[in-house]
């Protein structure tokens, strides 16, 4: 009897090098702009210098005389086909081409369709608008305020006010802080950012006016429901093509991070183009395009209120947000929640009562309120709690690790139901904080801050201990257009035993091919290189609601493993059948069907499979294959404590990250390797808009920062060397207990890097900074330090 | 909407005079007609079909679009097609050796120095140049060797280690970039 451990290989929790590698390291990858059709033609877009402003004429006799320009399409042209606009996913709509008013910079005019990519170009500079400006609100506060102007005549409402959304208890929340000794509160801007992937946003549409079929091959995160909403704006649009004869394909996407949930205007321009013209037609869009018009992420006005006892107990938060979404709610969120999971905002802490508001208002910017590598709107409540938190220590003159250490929600606590009305699944909000500080020896870093403080130098120490909401949803709570959130796993094991696995989710990057395979391997005892993973073709995927959110684990990944266990019920009775025993004297163990106290008379899931084809027991039906649709019973709640060491440069004010130790719990790991690089990428995507990136406007709606050279992407220089660690807790309710981690640390690294600002400058009184800290920022804080302080 | 003409050819750009060139690409030499104003980069992605070099950005900011010009690395989308007419270029396409990955294809993929994948051929192409210069570097020389190459998914360190990995293999006996 063997003596070695069960083993199978490529199953769970090995560093099983990536499937997906071997094309991208050799340049064979397929993403958008790598697809060409025969006939294709191109479209490029004209898109609007003012933010405000009425079209009075658009010329296209210039672009029509340019070589190998085909057609100029706009917003009057699409109306002929009830195409001018589209719906949110809000409730709201949103102009594919205007008929006579851009709502903002850079908003698409025309789109000119030719039979180059260059002839294209060449026909968007012939084009020429006239165009009457209008009056521009950029400033969502004056938005709301009396008499300005009304953004959305279309609306009845007549107001920029777009929604209210609360949750909590006002009146207890109210009267205990009230009773708090102490409270604090804080002002906080969480500015517009934009994900920015490598890779811009594309498609190719190609229709089939023969067989009445529609392909689009597009850079999408979420396929199936681009494919229903595709079947319902084309009836709408009086283009009825049933569901069945619309194919949406996701090729390799380079990189996701929630810009390619939405719908894009030259999505549906390219596809009424193909339409139109029976040609296949392709819309890449270039960076700037973009940056400009592209869904943007946060834009959060927050004012947050934070109680506590005199002892140092938290005991209330209160919370009041402006959202500023542009000029239309396109906010990519589950239909229930205009402000996402916004909810998450209590954080690890027990409080007793909590009250949070958001308003939304429209503003002459692009829309947007789309994910930043982050679920929805987590990342605003995770950076308000821990920027409040930091501010309660200081004024309760307690040590942030100690305050944090002394509030959480105690691992015994668990499952635990927030002020909100959430239940976390799992936590050991100290375990992770403990380990951060052991590994970076946080008193001996307070002792040299103590003595740096003497010789005048600014050295700084934050942390960060974020609780995440991912995975959605339960059907109970989440839809997406009535859709539930759950998302699926279809799984074939062929007489040889290989399997094909086909998913509703859709990766960009995050290693689904490995990962899943991993977990097949692991529920099927097959290796992981007998497993090949598909995703991102409707005609052949399950339905699933995508990846985003940090779902694909928790649902699809649950799926994996279920679908695997149904395979393994109808499996066990074959494995019976070829033993010769009852299934009830058989049992899977050490990834093999064996014979109950006889565990060297065995069977193999790939000699079972060969039965399943070959020689199915009498009355059974042949096949070894199962589905399975995943409602998720509760979302997961990853957590972690990161600690960040900042040393200021006081002449310039430049933020120099020394050391940044990140501490994740995401539940059961499945791949350490690709956990680790999951954190790596989203610690430098918390870094981003702690320190660099910002989306500006001028009072004008001009966009400041539309292009790489002046919107700032970390490089490898800015980016400090990760320390990365982990604690393991288990979700309770996941088959495999995994929570998810493409976001946490995107989440929680941003206020780890603001709280260590903050403390680096507290000898200068300050208290807050907003984000991104830029070196004049910090500049200002010193001076307006020195001058309070007479120096 | 108006069509002015039909069409069912698709030709790279635009009508107008095409000069001819002569190049080396990955090592086999290719003549071919093009627009004078036609980018390196997409002469490779479409003229060619050599779509592994990608096209990130439009301001040379991402470096998505590395290659190397008779060996040194550059941006694709700022050289001209006809700026490499007598010269050699060689793509991700042209890594490879033999079927062998070469050490930085090896490095990448086994310190997961990649994800999406789409800034994946500029990087190694910036790191095969930058190892050729420098076969023993500093985590800080990789780091500012890289700087011009933009990735959004793995946070760099993943990448240093990958060219770390390539360069101890092509510092081993019968090792070569």
């Amino acid at each position: 009897m063997s003596v070695s451990p069960p083993h199978v290989d490529g199953g769970m929790g090995q560093r099983v090098q990536r499937k997906e590698d071997a094309r991208f390291i050799r340049g064979k990858g397929t993403y958008i702009d790598d697809v060409k059709l025969p006939g294709m033609l191109y479209l490029d877009i004209v898109r609007s210098p003012y933010a405000h402003a009425k079209i009075t004429a658009i010329h296209t006799d210039k672009a029509l005389k340019v070589p190998g320009v085909l057609a100029v399409i706009t917003g009057k042209d699409l109306d002929a086909h009830k195409l001018a606009w589209m719906p949110t996913l809000m409730s709201d709509r949103q102009m594919v081409l205007p008929v006579d008013t851009v709502m903002y910079q850079a908003q698409e005019v025309a789109a000119v369709l030719a039979e180059t990519r260059y002839a294209a170009a060449d026909g968007v500079a012939a084009v020429e608008v006239d165009y009457e400006p209008l009056p521009v609100v950029v400033d969502p506060f004056k938005a709301l305020e009396p008499g300005a102007p009304v953004l959305r005549p279309d609306r009845k409402e007549q107001s920029n006010h777009i929604w209210h959304w609360e949750t909590g208890d006002k009146a207890g929340t109210d009267a205990l802080l009230r009773s708090s000794a102490v409270v604090v509160a804080q002002d906080l801007y969480i500015p517009r950012i934009h994900v920015s992937s490598i890779e811009t946003c594309g498609c190719i549409a190609n229709w089939d006016g023969v067989n009445g079929k529609l392909t689009v091959w597009m850079t999408t995160q979420a396929p199936h429901a681009i494919r229903t909403v595709y079947a319902l704006v084309l009836a709408g649009a009086g283009i009825p093509v049933p569901e069945a004869n619309i194919r949406i394909i996701s090729p390799d996407i380079g990189g996701g991070f929630g810009g390619k949930v939405p719908v894009y205007p030259g999505y549906v321009i390219a596809t009424a183009a193909s339409v139109l013209t029976n040609h296949p037609v392709k819309w890449i869009e270039d960076r700037s395009e973009n940056i400009q018009a592209d869904s943007f992420a946060r834009d959060y006005h927050i004012h947050a209120e934070v109680g506590a006892t005199k002892d140092g107990k938290v005991t209330a938060l209160r919370v009041k947000t402006l959202a500023d979404h542009g000029y239309t709610d396109a906010a990519a969120n589950p239909s229930k929640f205009p402000a996402g999971l916004f909810h998450i905002i209590t954080g690890s802490y027990p409080f007793a009562k909590a009250f949070v508001e958001v308003d939304a208002a429209y503003t002459n910017k692009p829309p947007g309120g789309i994910a930043y590598r982050c679920s929805f709107r987590v990342t605003e409540a995770a950076f308000t709690i821990e920027r409040m938190i930091d501010r309660l220590a200081t004024q309760l003159h307690i040590d942030p690790a100690e305050f944090r250490l002394k509030n959480f929600i105690p691992p015994e606590a668990f499952p635990y139901q927030s002020a909100l009305g959430w239940t976390y699944d799992s936590g050991n909000y100290g375990g992770a904080l403990r380990k951060a500080m052991e590994l970076i020896d946080y008193p001996a870093l307070r002792a040299e801050q103590a003595e740096k403080r003497k010789q005048g130098e600014l050295m700084g120490i934050g942390i960060s201990s974020f609780t995440e909401i991912v995975g959605a949803g339960p059907a109970h709570t989440f839809d997406i257009l009535g859709i539930k959130m759950f998302d699926s796993a279809e799984v074939r094991v062929h007489p040889t035993g290989a399997v094909l696995a086909r998913f509703g989710t859709k990766s960009q990057g995050q290693g689904h091919e490995t990962t899943y395979a991993q977990i097949l391997a692991e529920e099927l005892g097959i290796p992981v290189g007998q497993i090949k993973v598909e995703e991102g073709d409707t005609d052949t995927a399950p339905y699933g609601l995508g990846t985003y959110a940090s779902r694909s684990t928790p649902t699809a990944g649950a799926a994996a493993a279920m679908a695997a266990r149904r395979i393994r019920e109808k499996a066990q009775k074959i494995a019976a059948h070829l033993l010769e025993v009852s299934p009830a004297d058989v049992e899977w163990k050490d990834y093999a069907f064996r014979v109950k106290g006889v565990p060297s008379k065995s069977k193999t899931m790939a000699e079972v499979a060969f039965a399943a084809y070959t020689n199915p027991p009498p009355n059974s039906e042949a096949g070894l294959e199962a589905t399975y649709y995943y409602d998720p019973p509760n979302m997961t709640y990853p957590f972690g404590s990161y600690i960040c060491v900042v040393d200021l440069d006081k002449e310039t004010g430049q933020v120099h990250i020394r050391r940044f130790v990140a501490v994740d719990d995401c539940g059961t790991v499945i791949n350490p390797m690709i956990v680790e690089g999951q954190v790596h990428g989203g610690l430098t995507m918390g870094l981003a808009p702690a320190l660099l990136e910002e989306i500006q406007y001028d009072a004008q709606g001009n966009i400041r920062g539309g292009s790489f050279l002046d919107y700032l992407l970390p490089t490898a220089v800015e980016t400090p060397h990760w320390e990365t660690a982990r604690t393991v807790t288990p979700s309770p309710h996941h088959p495999l207990g995994a929570k998810g981690i493409g976001e946490s640390a995107t989440v929680g690294a941003p206020a780890a890097i603001a709280n260590a600002v903050v403390d680096a400058l507290a000898p200068y009184g300050v208290t807050h900074i907003d984000i991104p800290i830029h070196p004049w920022k910090v500049w200002a804080a010193i001076h307006a330090g020195k001058a309070a302080k007479g120096g | 909407m108006a069509l002015s003409s039909n069409t069912s050819t698709v030709r790279l750009t635009s009508t107008g005079p095409a000069t001819h060139i002569r190049v080396t690409i990955n090592g086999t030499a290719v003549e071919a007609d093009v627009e004078p104003r036609t980018l390196l980069v997409h002469f490779l992605r479409e003229q060619l079909g050599l779509t592994g070099t990608h096209i990130g950005c439009d301001t040379t900011s991402c470096g998505a679009c590395t290659v190397h010009l008779d060996g040194k690395a550059v941006r694709s989308c700022t050289v001209l097609a006809i700026q490499t007419d007598g010269r050699a270029v060689r793509t991700v396409e042209g890594l490879e050796e033999g079927g062998k990955l070469s050490p930085v294809q090896a490095g990448f993929t086994e310190q997961h120095g990649l994800q999406c994948g789409f800034c994946t051929p500029g990087m190694m192409m910036t790191a095969t140049a930058f190892l050729q210069k420098n076969p023993n570097p500093t985590e800080a020389e990789i780091r500012d060797a890289i700087r011009g190459n933009l990735c959004r998914c793995t946070g760099y360190l993943n990448i240093v280690k990958a060219i770390q990995s390539a360069a101890e293999k092509m510092r081993a006996p019968g090792g070569s970039p």
